[in-house]
């Protein structure tokens, strides 16, 4: 039993009962459907800006990058640019590939130690939380811009050119949307480990476990909705639309598996920024990455400097003199 | 300690699987199980050095007593602290807020490596600090903590006694080498939290002794091992005398030269401990032969005569005071630039921190080597150039006449220290020179070097005797890499560019591979350097026969 993974795992059922009940026993499509949605975005919008604030407020009083390659020095030694950024641009290079491809996890490496005659430790590359990592979270940014076409009307062509993208392969009807399958197998994957991997269950919380499930959840539902238990596409696009218009509408025919999937939609907007998923606006403000590695050519200002009691050399040479005169180093005074 | 313990019984320990079944699931319930244990911590600081520098709660106190005499109000201490650096670092507040545990760090960590203790999971560490801002400064947290088992929830815990001494205890046993930092998809850099956690932990006087005790030394002696003035001069003395014997040269240098083109600042260790003091002669011999051939003149100093600045392990104010001797120096001699010897965290400090702390240094001129013309643009606002880089340049443009065939015995390879590497890149610079001063030369393997270097085990002010079983676990994944080159290429030399490595690396040689020794690069290119008017040399530096001199 481990009430790591129980507790979000049960609150997460919880959650998806409620708004299935509320919905089908108690006929609160109004609660799910309208009050929720716009709390949850409200909370969302209002939270990632004052988080973000939050860090901007925070000075920045060194230039503290971590560099990961040769520096710029000497003209003839070649300097890795992207790496070791000096400038700007470079800077602005490395945190592309940061936030695009998870460039630092790329490098992501597995140790072990064999206990024999060698007693090797020995590092192998280990790509599969790199490629677990990225296959989350562009599956995901894909079911998102795809959701826009509930939102939009007409939907525009670059909303239907993703899906037809996505909806490459096809088999049977209706057709296959690649994204919603891969987001739900990579946050398998990215759960499985959390459970099995013995060094990072040890460090696992409730609020790893939290996110995971709430997301499974919400491709589990959506999965369902599309291929298994049909569902009032029309009418759904009636409520949607009528958020997006600020105009809400209450359509028939709508079951509770949608207001389900909605209202875990929900949580998970307003629980995000009040946890680790921040590290989506994190990651642009990390100083480590994104501050150039020039802090011995161009001054870096500290807000906050203020001046320190020191040790001078007055005192210095006060204190040993006599001892410096019979030494013959030079002094300032000589007695 | 290591002597009680052999590499075999060392590496009988180590296991990367990390929780068993007796244990509770939730690694906060182990925190009252946590042994400070012999060998694996440092002394308490002496209340004498914490008062040097009027630094707060200065007591006598002993990590292995229940008993921390701690200050009465520690929490509030503690709390206001945490608040103050939120504000002020915001590496610290992202770092506290983003990460998302995904354990790409855990077995980044030579310390990991070496114990297998789950709380040397870099994650880990960090998280000692985290659950604790969780629970005290998150509205999530706040909220969570009024219902029963809410805390847990939110991965939250009170910042009690036991909290702090697992804190304590593992906020030395990161030596801030930045390796987990390298790999992380957000760049959160665990050295930059055990700053924050030592500057936390110094607030109520809980700081070590082998960081507390050099730290006062520098502050009134002018380097860390508290050599006065005149011994200072003493130790360089003997070590003309030295060279003298070795080459027929008198390499005598100039100390507190008003008007010298250069000041020149080096640890301390250089001048006090071998193999360091080997480095120190090739200093000496260099700047004697820019002397003689070219006219340069370069100063040293008593008074800033420490490099290194274990006031980094202390707090960012601590470091400021150490480093303003510098720029102090620098001004009141007028030189036109400094120059600074091989060291590890001396340069991170130089790189990232001196500049904003105590400059500008507007008094001193844009750093051109002037022998080669080379302006180190690089270098132009901090004004402080490294040494390695300083060779490399000479050496590039023909300007150093050098016997390759004096260092035919090294068989090298190169030991990236973490601070050069992670916190300033220097990786080349290094190489060049060592490739120009000797022949043979094998790099260990890629993922233990450059930017993923690993640790000596002993940075960050852990280089005492008595937590010896913690630096040679730490040290073990260097050692194996090494020990690597050492069976397949025989190489018989780790080369070097931080005087904590000269010393921790020998120490770690003689534990993990005995059979190799550390040289500072400088000490290769003071073999190498052929000095104006020397006599047929016969012995290197260590007054060992050169190669091919050899009696048989």
């Amino acid at each position: 039993m481990n009430q790591r993974y129980l507790i979000p795992l049960t609150a997460v059922f919880l959650l998806f009962l409620i708004a299935y009940a509320g919905v089908e026993g108690a006929g609160l499509q109004v609660i799910f459907g309208v009050v929720f949605p716009y709390v949850a975005v409200a909370a969302f919008l209002i939270g990632f800006v004052m988080k973000v604030m939050g860090w901007a407020a925070s000075a920045v009083p060194f230039r503290i990058p971590t560099t990961c390659g040769q520096q710029k020095s000497l003209d003839w030694v070649k300097q890795n640019t992207i790496d070791n950024p000096n400038t700007a641009f470079g800077v602005f290079i490395r945190m592309v590939l940061e936030i695009f491809t998870f460039r630092s996890l790329f490098r992501n490496t597995k140790a072990a130690f064999h206990r024999n005659a060698a007693n090797r430790l020995s590092y192998s590359w280990e790509i599969f939380l790199w490629l677990g990592a990225l296959a989350f979270h562009y599956a995901f940014l894909v079911v998102l811009l795809r959701h826009f076409r509930f939102f939009t009307s007409p939907v525009p062509g670059a909303i239907k050119f993703l899906e037809y993208i996505d909806g490459i392969v096809q088999i049977g009807l209706p057709g296959i949307f690649l994204s919603g399958i891969v987001l739900l197998a990579a946050a398998l994957f990215l759960l499985g480990r959390r459970i099995f991997d013995a060094k990072v269950s040890y460090v696992s919380q409730a609020a790893d476990y939290f996110p995971l499930f709430l997301i499974i959840g919400i491709a589990a539902t959506g999965i369902a909705m599309r291929y298994f238990t049909k569902v009032d596409v029309v009418g759904i696009k009636e409520l949607t639309m009528g958020l997006a218009t600020f105009s809400p509408v209450i359509p028939e025919g709508v079951g509770g598996l949608f207001y389900a999937h909605l209202f875990l939609v929900s949580i998970l907007f307003a629980y995000f920024p009040m946890s680790k998923l921040m590290h989506m606006g994190g990651i642009f403000l990390s100083p480590t990455r994104n501050m150039a590695n020039n802090t011995r050519a161009v001054r870096h200002e500290n807000p906050w400097n203020y001046d320190v009691p020191t040790h001078t050399y007055e005192q210095y040479e006060d204190h040993f003199r006599e001892k410096m005169i019979e030494a013959g180093l030079p002094v300032d005074k000589k007695e | 300690m290591a002597d009680e313990l052999t590499p075999d019984e060392a590496l009988d320990k180590i296991d990367y699987s990390p929780r068993s079944a007796s244990e509770p699931s939730n690694w906060m319930d182990t925190t009252k199980s946590v042994q400070i244990r012999p060998g694996m911590y440092c002394y308490a600081a002496k209340p004498e050095s914490v008062e040097t520098l009027g630094l707060p709660n200065a007591r006598p106190w002993n990590p292995i007593e229940e008993d921390w005499k701690l200050p009465e109000n520690w929490q509030e201490i503690l709390h206001n602290g945490i608040k103050e650096r939120l504000e002020k670092f915001r590496t610290f507040k992202i770092f506290m807020d983003i990460c998302v545990r995904c354990g790409a760090c855990a077995d980044k960590c030579h310390f990991f490596l070496g114990t297998g203790d789950p709380k040397n999971m870099p994650v880990l560490r960090a998280e000692l600090l985290r659950s604790v801002y969780r629970n005290d400064f998150t509205t999530a947290g706040k909220i969570l903590k009024m219902i029963p088992g809410g805390q847990r929830i939110a991965g939250a815990r009170d910042l009690t006694l036991d909290v702090l001494k697992e804190m304590w205890y593992y906020f030395f046993q990161c030596t801030e080498c930045r390796r987990c930092s390298v790999f992380c998809p957000y760049g959160i850099d665990t050295a930059e939290i055990t700053i924050m956690g030592r500057e936390l932990l110094n607030l109520i006087g809980l700081n070590i002794d082998w960081i507390a005790t050099p730290v006062s030394n520098c502050y009134q002696t002018g380097n860390h091992l508290g050599i006065q003035p005149h011994a200072f001069k003493d130790m360089l003395d003997f070590f003309v005398e030295d060279i003298e014997d070795i080459t027929g040269v008198d390499c005598t240098p100039e100390y507190q030269k008003k008007g010298a083109d250069i000041l020149f600042i080096t640890p301390s260790g250089d001048v006090f401990a071998d193999p360091g003091t080997y480095t120190c002669q090739g200093y000496l011999i260099l700047f004697k032969y820019l002397k003689e051939k070219y006219g340069l003149d370069v100063t040293w100093s008593t008074y800033a005569s420490e490099g290194g600045n274990f006031g980094f392990f202390t707090s960012h104010e601590t470091m400021k005071r150490l480093n303003a001797k510098m720029y102090n120096e620098a001004r009141r001699l007028g030189v036109k630039w400094i120059l600074g010897g091989e060291c590890g965290h001396m340069w991170r400090v130089i790189h990232q921190y001196m500049d904003t702390m105590n400059g500008p240094a507007d008094f001193m001129q844009v750093p051109v080597n002037p022998i080669t013309g080379t302006r180190f643009e690089n270098a132009a606002s901090t004004k402080m150039v490294h040494i390695t880089e300083f060779t490399a340049d000479l050496i590039k443009h023909g300007k150093l006449e050098l016997d390759k065939s004096r260092n035919a015995n090294r068989i090298m390879t190169f030991h990236d220290s973490c601070n050069p590497a992670r916190g300033m890149g220097l990786l080349d610079e290094p190489r060049y020179v060592l490739e120009n001063v000797c022949d043979n030369f094998y790099e260990m393997p890629p993922n233990t070097i450059r930017e993923q270097t690993f640790c000596c085990g002993s940075g960050a002010g852990l280089n005492a005797g008595e937590n010896m079983e913690l630096r040679m676990a730490g040290a073990l994944p260097r050692a194996n890499a090494l020990k690597h080159v050492h069976e397949k290429y025989g190489v018989n030399t780790l080369g070097t560019i931080c005087a904590i490595d000269r010393a921790a690396l020998t120490t770690l040689c003689e534990y993990w591979v005995p059979d190799v020794e550390v040289a500072g690069i400088h000490e290769l290119v003071g073999n190498a350097l052929i000095l104006p008017g020397e006599k047929k040399r016969e012995e290197d530096l260590r007054m060992e026969p050169l190669p091919g001199l050899e009696e048989e």
